[in-house]
């Protein structure tokens, strides 16, 4: 990845920056010029919080080359509190055990490397807050 | 606008062909078409194609076809929609036909997946690449999450899904084209290998070269080429949120609902009216979702449509009598014409053990990404 292309992505990759739709309060993740649900361009900022829900995930066991060595791992569409839906891999923990309805806390991690010399990419992943694995 | 017809089809069989080039396999198709027609001309051509480029280092095919069918000179572009190229280049075409602006079109897909590329991280570049690929996501993936959703909401099971692939493969085995003629049982669908749970390989549609084309004209001049021309009837295309956590609901296609919508109002016909069906099983999900969203089978019906032989050769609604993607193949950029040919064939009544008797209007389904696009066309034979 071209570290251009990485850099424009830091305020909402790395610091969880979103929008706040003014006209009908959709919380747009990363944020958008023009709000895909009511069409509004005013927003305010918000930053999601650092927990979530999972929506639907999978354990993905034929990975693309770059996570090739990761197999088997669980990667989910989480929602924060906030609205904001996004995806991320769930890790510290049995890849199986990973399903819709869990709690999660994000967690600053490094998601991949680019190539033999290329940077190191950084992101948010889930991990299974300890109170969901005591009710389990 | 005026009416149109396909007059001829031309198609490779689908597979891993190493004797065959990308454009090798164009001409292939296209040649045949053309020759059926008997036609020493064409007004334009339009190629359906995810990514030359990325499999095997080519883009600009529009000229490069052309070129290789002897036809430089004549207007021919490359359509882009991910697996959706193919029946959006007909889309295209028909439009084209249909405006008076040309009368004699080569709509046609052409992909070439096994030529050394990882075919894995080609197809995602169809997903979004910031939001979802970035994360280590596959296309299986994103349709497992959709297979586990649709499970959650619905209690649709693992056995439903296997269902799907039994039932295609069955259809497959009576199709010489297809890249996999031949059945499986249930368990072995069940036992087969998982790729991104809770989909298995023999869930997924294989990674496949071939090229499929079909020829448009109005329909007063159809005759001239062929007994037996086939109406295009009506056409619809629509989009989604790119990426899958931006849809409301992520069992719902709602673009195939929307294309579809668009093609029955402009064919005039409603669901219970098609005869047979193509639809877009790039996974065993995606026939449950798109045969539902379609309108074809009732929400509480389609995750046991294929188990119940509902949507099998013979059933109310037969579904996929080419085999589908999962045993045809999903040469990504061909199969939305390969999908037509199939309709076409089924209305001219030219299937052999796949022929459902009678059919008289047909609908082919083509997607695109996690089902960020969709096609629909509707035929009819007259
Ligand atoms: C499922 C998938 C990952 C399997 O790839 P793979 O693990 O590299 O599989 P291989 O090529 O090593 O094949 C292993 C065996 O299974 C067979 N096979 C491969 N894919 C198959 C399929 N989909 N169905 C049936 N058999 C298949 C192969 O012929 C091979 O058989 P052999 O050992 O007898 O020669 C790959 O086919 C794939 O990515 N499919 C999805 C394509 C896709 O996403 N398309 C876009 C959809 S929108
Ligand atoms: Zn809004």
């Amino acid at each position: 990845m071209p570290s251009p292309r990485y850099w424009r992505e830091v305020p909402s990759r790395l610091r969880l920056e979103a929008a706040r739709c003014s006209g009908c309060g959709k919380v747009n993740y990363p944020p958008r010029p023009i709000c895909p649900g009511c069409r509004g361009k005013e927003s305010e900022p918000v930053t999601l919080s650092k927990t979530a829900t999972i929506i639907t995930s999978t354990v993905i066991h034929i990975a693309p080359d770059d996570f090739l060595f990761e197999a088997p791992y669980a990667i989910a569409i989480v929602e924060t509190p906030e609205g904001a839906r996004f995806m991320a891999q769930v890790v510290e923990c049995d890849p199986s055990s990973v399903g819709p309805g869990m709690d999660v806390s994000l967690e600053f991690r490094l998601i991949r490397k680019e190539a033999r010399s290329g940077i190191l990419c950084y992101g948010f992943k889930a991990v299974p807050t300890a109170s969901w694995e005591a009710q389990s | 606008m005026r009416e149109v017809a396909i007059v001829a089809a031309g198609m490779t069989p689908f597979g891993e062909l190493w004797e065959m080039s990308l454009r090798r396999l164009f001409a292939e198709a296209a040649l045949e078409a053309i020759t059926m027609a008997g036609v020493d001309h064409l007004d334009a051509i339009y190629v359906g194609n995810m990514s030359g480029g990325c499999f095997v280092g080519q883009e600009h095919l529009g000229p490069l076809m052309a070129d290789q069918i002897g036809m430089a000179g004549v207007p021919s572009t490359r359509v882009e929609s991910a697996c959706a190229s193919g029946g959006i280049a007909l889309r295209t075409a028909f439009f084209e036909v249909a405006s008076g602006a040309s009368d004699l079109v080569l709509a046609s897909g052409v992909e070439k997946m096994n030529d050394g590329a990882d075919a894995t991280n080609v197809l995602a570049t169809a997903a979004d690449q910031e939001l979802e690929v970035y994360h280590g996501i596959t296309f299986p993936g994103l349709y497992a999450m959709i297979a586990r959703a649709h499970m959650e909401a619905y209690g649709t099971t693992e056995e439903d899904l296997s269902w799907v692939s039994v039932k295609n493969h069955r259809h497959g085995a009576l199709n010489p084209k297809a890249q996999f003629p031949l059945e499986f049982t249930l368990e072995q669908v069940m036992n087969s290998t998982p790729v991104a749970e809770p989909l298995r390989l023999l869930h997924c549609s294989p990674v496949s070269d071939g090229a499929a084309a079909v020829l448009l004209c109005p329909l007063d001049q159809a005759k001239k080429y062929t007994d037996q021309p086939i109406k295009i009837l009506g056409t619809g295309q629509a989009t989604s949120a790119m990426a899958l956590a931006d849809r409301k609901d992520p069992t719902f296609l709602d673009s195939v609902q929307l294309s579809a919508e668009r093609a029955y109002t402009m064919a005039g016909v409603g669901p219970d009216d098609i005869d047979v069906a193509e639809v877009h099983d790039c996974f065993a999900i995606s026939e449950i979702c798109c045969i539902e969203a379609l309108g074809l089978v009732e929400r509480s019906q389609a995750a046991r449509a294929a188990a119940s032989g509902l949507t099998a050769l013979g059933g109310r609604i037969p579904v996929n009598t080419s085999g589908g993607l999962k045993a045809k193949g999903h040469p990504v950029g061909a199969t939305g014409i390969a999908q037509i040919i199939e309709i076409y064939e089924q209305l001219r009544g030219e299937s052999g053990r796949r022929q459902v008797q009678g059919a008289r209007l047909g609908l082919a389904q083509n997607m695109g990404g996690s089902g960020a696009s969709s096609v629909v066309h509707i035929l009819e034979r007259i």
